[in-house]
């Protein structure tokens, strides 16, 4: 079916004098911008927005979406991502009025119920950590650990010790490192053994007095649970230093272990992924952070308090490290991961760690024959398989089977991360797949090893384009439409 | 269970293929000293039905825009969100998607957030925008970082006294262990003065940050600051309120270097904060320095015209601790809400949009200086928000207020120690004279009230 008549860029379709909102006639008698403001303010230049009715609109943008995969059109096996369903009941409950019209200077008594919720996320998200303090903050995973680290930096200003290095295994996820500068830090990359766990006497020959901080994601991007943590996280302490957990991979563990019960001292959370945020094609998400005891102090205020008279923001917090955003948190998010948490329960919560970790050994067992999986036949809630020996035989890249599964209707797994695995095909299937889905994917997998290697070289063949050129985007930008 | 598939056949089957006996068998690895041994401590399940009535309940104890008259700003305002942009955002294909990494499975988002990155350039008469940061506050982090490594400097960051608080505390903090220290200009008249920001300027110095309107809706004078700063060879960083574009010079005109607002008020709820959407444009030769995902127009394989993420070898996932930015993400689906809003006014919508701003936000400052002992506190020329000052403590007339239904407004003094006296109001689009006449009226009445308890 053609949709070009439809989905040209916006400034293609518009057409002069056409209009969607219109405004009221101003009731006012008050004098125009043009009479009463000093000519030096107002604009000279033409506004060259779109011209537009709302029927094209609508056309325009529903057509879009069609291009798009989903998770409520497609199974979605990205590793490290957590594309779980998003439910239905918490885009309505999100939109109630009551919630999505207050404003984010009320005063406290005018919004205690919003108070009421966010106090109670803060508790749970403590509660599922095992630790004492949280931020509701951070707008995302990456701003989480941004907000962890500067409390870390904070923590030991207050104590009066230098510490200047973090230390960040070699899988991890590229925000680390980068949030580590951003704070001020060195970082040191730890490798990964064999096995896809932290090398240990890599591990012990680069601990020393500046050791700040040791950020490690448990389960790890391979997906497997590292049972040296109890030993790790005693090292890093011996030494001074603090436990990072990158909470990415939370959706394993969700009332089985907890970060601060194996050492962890801070977290965050990715509320998008482990309590189902929809990604809305790359945000917003939502990433608070827990901490341990010594470091609530050091906490972004405002932290929420109950009082005698309510809850309230608590303003009041002298070694804060200050505030790493605009406004409260990414509320929006924080309320869908309440509404799923408290859907959920405390059984049905341990219940979405068990499933999400029997989808993924039950897919690895289906697959394993056919792909080489380097780190064992069992994971956590995702595993890493590779495209190492098809890419040797048959010149068959972990890109090419992904590119085909888009023509069978599934999104491509994780390719080319973490960057310890070749040709890498992260895979994580979340809990709420059905049996089915999983078994008919692993099919679609291994009819696709067994396609010609021509054929997969150009997939897909079947959606809108196929195969762009990134090195031409790269070379020659082109970021905006110009008439 | 709700959102479980797996039947106990189901599971015996599974379980049956891995080879394990039981489910806890593939949690082996997790050693028994750290497991959790008792049930989370978090409230017990709730089916829809009951979920459903327990938030309601939770709703309906605030005080909201939903009920309530909203005259709050500082960043977030109640303007009027059209329904087509709720249509659009619901969208499954476009909420339920992931970050456009396969292109050709996102075509949809792509394509919105190259239109999204144009029309934020033409709105802003910039050369290029990036496709959205998380918020203003960080989103100005990102701009600083941006200046120090465009312009190589690591001397002061200068910002007026005019530039939201909570947008200063949040780059304050992001450079709090970098070289850069924050130093801020004075705006003793409610605006940035010059002749302080002359003196504090140096070729050290990597940016200077003004807001304008800024935080007590008075106008910059951005012209000027723009020529100073660029004297000393500092990139000017500008945070605008997009609506005023309908009226106010953009920040191209007057030749800003980088440019971020608060997206909130093109589309999106105000939801107690977020999320919400930063945007950051700037000049073209800047392009590679840029922090936040960018998408860019190339052609696939048969020739056809298609969209990508690019230029992500600026990005932390390849760069690592090189990276522009950490930043992981954009705020994709309130960057499509701002498309569609921005589609949907159109350049005469956004022009109508802002001039009922302002003849409401003028009518009504007009009103309540009226008042006995009410006056304006800065002898400014504003847009949509303006700061006055009351002949009594501001909050106990916004308190008086509240049982009316009316969010009166900021007091300053929450941020601002010697301006308890001061408020700082909120004018949108829709309002209508009779509230304007409403709230003076009421206002009068609880500034007499608040007198006579004095």
């Amino acid at each position: 079916m053609d949709k070009s008549q439809s989905t040209g860029l916006l400034f293609e379709i518009s057409h002069s004098g056409r209009r969607c909102h219109l405004l009221p006639e101003c009731d006012v008698p008050t004098k125009t911008s043009s009479e009463l403001l000093d000519k030096k303010y107002v604009s000279n230049a033409p506004t060259l927005l779109p011209e537009m009715a709302e029927i094209d609109i609508v056309r325009h943008y529903v057509n879009l979406s069609t291009k798009n995969m989903a998770i409520d059109c497609n199974f979605y096996p990205l590793g490290s991502c957590t594309m779980k369903y998003n439910p239905k009941r918490h885009e309505r409950l999100g939109s109630i009025g009551g919630l999505s019209n207050v404003h984010p200077l009320q005063d406290d008594q005018t919004c205690q119920g919003m108070l009421e919720i966010l106090w109670e996320m803060q508790n749970y998200l403590a509660e599922i950590a095992g630790l004492d303090g949280v931020s509701l903050q951070p707008a995302a995973g990456a701003q989480g650990e941004l907000t962890a680290l500067l409390v870390a930096a904070a923590y030991f200003r207050d104590k009066k010790e230098k510490r200047t290095k973090v230390l960040i295994p070699d899988s991890a996820h590229g925000t680390n490192p980068a949030s580590a500068a951003i704070a001020g830090f060195d970082t040191i990359t730890i490798k990964s053994n064999s096995r896809g766990r932290v090398d240990m006497e890599d591990l012990i020959s680069k601990i020393d007095s500046q050791t700040a901080v040791f950020m490690i994601t448990n389960p790890n991007t391979i997906g497997l649970f590292d049972e040296q943590i109890a030993q790790i996280t005693e090292l890093i302490h011996k030494a001074g230093g603090l436990v990072y957990l990158d909470g990415a991979n939370m959706n394993a563990i969700l009332g089985i272990t907890r970060p601060g019960d194996f050492g962890a001292d801070m977290m965050h959370y990715n509320v998008h992924k482990t309590f189902t945020g929809p990604h809305g094609a790359g945000g917003p998400g939502s990433g608070p952070i827990a901490v341990r005891k010594q470091l609530v102090p050091f906490l972004p205020a405002p932290l929420i308090a109950k009082t005698s008279q309510g809850f309230k923001l608590d303003y009041d917090r002298p070694k804060s490290i200050g505030r790493v955003r605009s406004f409260f948190g990414n509320v929006g998010i924080l309320l869908r991961g309440y509404f799923y948490i408290r859907t959920l329960g405390p059984d049905g919560l341990k219940k979405v760690s068990e499933n999400a970790v029997l989808n993924a050994n039950y897919l690895l067992s289906l697959l394993k024959d056919s792909f080489d999986v380097p780190h064992g036949d069992r994971c956590m809630h995702e595993f890493v398989a590779s495209a190492r020996t098809l890419r040797k035989d048959k010149k068959i890249s972990a890109m090419d089977i992904g590119k085909r599964l888009l023509d069978y209707g599934y999104h491509a797994p994780t390719v080319y991360f973490p960057l310890v695995v070749p040709e890498a095909m992260m895979m994580e299937p979340t809990e709420t797949e059905s049996k089915e889905t999983l078994e008919h994917f692993a099919k679609t997998m291994i009819k696709i090893r067994d396609e010609d290697s021509d054929f997969l070289h150009t997939a897909p063949h079947t959606l809108d384009i196929s195969r762009p050129d990134e090195v031409k985007a790269a070379k020659e930008p082109i970021l905006r439409w110009k008439k | 269970m709700a959102y479980l598939l797996n039947t106990p056949d189901d599971k015996k089957e599974m379980l049956k293929s891995i080879g394990v006996s039981s489910i806890d068998d593939l949690f082996s690895t997790i050693p028994e000293s750290v497991r959790l041994k008792r049930p989370l401590n978090v409230p017990e399940a709730l089916t829809e039905i009951e979920l459903t009535r327990h938030v309601e309940r939770l709703a309906n104890a605030n005080i909201s825009a939903d009920g309530a008259v909203c005259y709050l700003g500082g960043g977030s305002y109640d303007h009027f969100i059209p329904a087509v942009v709720d249509t659009v955002s619901s969208r499954s294909e476009f909420y339920t998607a992931y970050t456009p990494y396969q292109a050709e499975a996102s075509q949809g988002s792509l394509q919105a957030f190259y239109e999204f990155q144009t029309m934020i350039s033409q709105l802003t008469a910039m050369d290029i925008s990036n496709s959205s940061l998380y918020e203003a506050g960080s989103g100005l982090a990102e701009a600083i970082l941006m200046a120090m490594s465009v312009t190589g400097r690591m001397g002061k960051v200068l910002v007026a006294e005019s530039v939201h608080p909570e947008y200063r505390l949040s780059f304050t903090t992001y450079l709090a262990n970098l070289e850069p220290s924050v130093e801020t200009v004075a705006c003793p008249s409610g605006k940035m003065c010059l002749e302080d920001l002359a003196g504090k300027l140096d070729e050290t110095v990597s940016c200077v940050i003004v807001q304008h309107p800024n935080f007590f809706g008075n106008l910059e004078e951005v012209e000027e600051i723009s020529k100073l700063v660029h004297s000393k060879g500092a990139l000017f960083i500008v945070t605008y309120d997009p609506i005023s574009l309908g009226v106010l010079k953009k920040p191209g005109e007057y030749d800003a270097d980088i440019a971020v607002a608060e997206g909130q008020c093109l589309g999106n709820p105000m939801i107690y904060g977020g999320p919400y959407l930063g945007l950051l444009s700037c000049k073209e030769a800047f392009v590679r320095k840029i922090p936040g995902r960018l998408v860019g127009q190339t052609v696939d394989r048969n020739g056809k015209r298609c969209w990508v993420l690019t230029l992500q070898t600026r990005e932390q996932h390849i760069r690592r601790e090189k990276a522009t930015s950490n930043i992981c993400t954009n705020q994709g689906l309130f960057a499509l809400r701002a498309s569609v809003y921005l589609a949907a006014l159109g350049p005469k919508g956004l022009t109508e949009t802002a001039e009922l701003c302002f003849r409401k936000a003028n009518f009504l400052m007009d009103l309540l200086c009226k008042i006995p002992g009410v006056k304006p506190k800065f002898n400014q020329q504003f847009f949509k928000e303006f700061t006055i000052e009351l002949p009594c403590a501001a909050q106990p007339v916004i308190n008086a207020l509240v049982k009316d239904r009316i969010l009166a407004g900021l007091c300053q003094g929450r941020w601002f120690k010697e301006m308890a006296n001061v408020m700082t109001i909120a004018v949108t689009e829709k309002r209508t004279r009779s509230e304007l006449e409403n709230y003076a009226a009421l206002f009068g009445a609880a500034v007499k009230a608040v007198q006579g308890k004095q």
